[in-house]
């Protein structure tokens, strides 16, 4: 099959930030209603400042890759930065995925963006950032978890 | 470092034995067996050679039975759809399985576009057909049944003889799909009644590239590829007469060690699947412990996907293969094991080790070291199950 990049592979060998958060601020869990695979961040908010992201992911080696990476880019940025993550993001950090794979990368910011919509609601803020981005079609959305 | 090959079921190498076999015949003795002259009369020879030596393999009759094809996808195709528009008169009818090889799915899938209806059996846990099932479903329209050997993914054996009883029985032709079984299995066309049989001279260790289709004498089939009339007008084209020398010696041999073979993986099997099953928590085995290849191997593992731990054991030298949906072209879990009742997220963490002439048994003993090794980092990351619970 078509090859995964160095990059691809190197996140999916050495994967960064994996694990759970003790009181996390914001928790996103998301299934691949494609394959079937499931994806959860968690996320630790301060003054607005994502200052760690942890995943989990039962997926692909490209799902393993992509959130890895997203934990990455994420992590350090403002929680209004970090909305603004889109899976093209994520699959240009990775040198690019096959193009069956593209909808593993939607996973991860699916899920990262669901742990930031979970802190906002937690705190009984307003979605509009979130809302907004969705109805420009940037969000998907939460996906139904199927597994 | 050196390669564990656990995927023979996907591909496997040429016996060198073979190989020298073909070489002639891709020079010196190029000739076209439809020639006249002497270098062509000598292909011809050697190509009935080959008829006569795979002829022998699976126990027919006479060797022109056989016909030559490009491989077991060909065959399979000429089998289901050319008996099929060869019997309009009869029906339109055909009994298949729900855990065929998708060659026959989408040949039959094509089939049921023309208006011919198409009945897939259930099977039960093991991926066995149920032969009175198979006998109910039978109708005054049935032309055809199509059935595999045994099964390349989970490597269940079907009762191919019973099965090939009640078609010879009920008037039904009755086409088995041999690619997993062929070399590993003693397979005997008149003992099990089969009037059309699909094989591939790879799954020998031939050649890739070049499949034979047995039919009975007396089964008559449509060619679906027309052209110069070559292999009695069933299937034109010029001979691959390298390829078909190469799957000749590969029958020769295959014939003469399977049953030395045959006991020497099924220990090898043995040892793999109780390795695993010992050293893993939360593991399964897909099919059944017994009624199976000698060759084949496949797992689940709880809480994992199939396609990372196949890139997992990549890096640990071990080539094997997975049913994950992740790697379907589809995206779509495993028809087989869906079947067979495995809910579809455990069917994401199926393995396939499949192994062949050339494993030995520090293959296996490295591959039960190390699949263990790559679940755990899997499943460390994985949120299916709570952390450190591993
Ligand atoms: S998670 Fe299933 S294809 Fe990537």
């Amino acid at each position: 099959m078509k090859m995964y990049s160095r990059k691809c592979m190197e996140h999916f060998r050495n994967p960064r930030n994996v694990g759970t958060i003790e009181n996390p601020d914001g928790v996103g869990r998301v299934g691949n209603p494609v394959c079937g695979d499931l994806m959860e961040i968690q996320i630790k908010v301060e003054n607005g400042i994502l200052t760690d992201v942890k995943f989990r992911t039962f997926g692909c080696g490209a799902a393993i890759a992509t959130s890895s990476m997203i934990t990455e880019l994420a992590k350090g940025k403002t929680l209004e930065e970090a909305l603004k993550i889109t899976r093209g993001d994520v699959a240009d950090a990775l040198e690019g995925l096959p193009p069956i794979k593209m909808h593993c990368s939607n996973l991860a910011a699916d899920a990262l963006h669901a742990a930031i919509k979970d802190y906002y609601e937690r705190h009984g803020k307003k979605l509009e950032e979130y809302e907004e981005r969705k109805k420009e079609g940037l969000i998907d959305g939460e996906k139904s978890t199927k597994t | 470092m050196n390669i564990v090959y656990m995927d023979y079921a996907s591909s496997s190498p040429v016996d060198p034995r073979v190989i020298e076999a073909m070489l002639p015949y891709f020079s010196e003795k190029h000739g076209n067996p439809s020639s006249v002259h002497q270098i062509g009369r000598e292909s011809f020879e050697a190509i009935e050679d080959s008829r006569r030596k795979i002829a022998s393999l699976i126990n027919a009759e006479r060797p022109d039975e056989l016909i030559f094809t490009s491989g077991a996808t060909e065959s399979i195709n000429l089998a289901i759809k050319g008996l099929a528009f060869r019997r309009l008169d009869k029906g339109k009818h055909i009994v298949t399985s729900k855990i065929e090889h998708i060659s026959t799915m989408n040949a039959l899938k094509f089939l049921s576009t023309k208006g011919f209806k198409i009945t897939y059996l259930p099977v039960d846990e093991f991926g066995f057909v149920d032969p009175v099932a198979l006998n109910d479903a039978i109708t005054r329209e049935t032309i055809l049944i199509s059935i595999s050997y045994a099964n390349g993914e989970v490597g269940t054996i079907q009762n191919v003889g019973e099965i090939g009883k009640i078609a010879r029985d009920q008037g039904v032709t009755f086409h088995v799909d041999a690619v997993a079984a062929i070399g590993k299995l003693s397979i005997d066309v008149r003992k099990d009644c089969i009037d059309l049989l699909s094989f591939s001279s790879n799954d020998l260790y031939g050649p890739k590239g070049v499949g034979a289709l047995f039919i009975r004498k007396g089964t008559k089939i449509e060619p679906i590829i027309h052209g110069g009339g070559q292999e009695r007008g069933l299937r034109s084209g010029s001979e691959n007469l390298p390829g078909i020398v190469g799957f000749g010696k590969a029958a020769e041999i295959a014939k003469k060690e399977m049953e030395v073979e045959t006991s020497r993986l099924t220990e090898l099997r043995d040892k793999l699947i109780k390795g695993i099953l010992k050293k893993t928590e939360n593991v399964w085995l897909n099919g059944h412990p017994t009624k199976r290849l000698p060759n084949n191997a496949n797992f689940r593992f709880k809480f994992i996907e199939g396609e990372s731990l196949v890139l997992r054991l990549s890096d640990f030298g071990i080539a094997s293969a997975t049913s994950s949906a992740c790697t379907s072209k589809t995206l779509e879990p495993s028809h087989v094991l869906l079947a067979m009742g495995i809910p579809a997220a455990d069917a994401q963490g199926s393995l396939l080790l499949t192994m062949g002439r050339w494993t030995q048994n520090e293959d296996v003993e490295y591959v039960i070291d190390n699949v263990p090794l790559a679940v755990d980092f899997l499943r460390k990351l994985s949120p299916l199950i709570p952390q450190g619970d591993v």
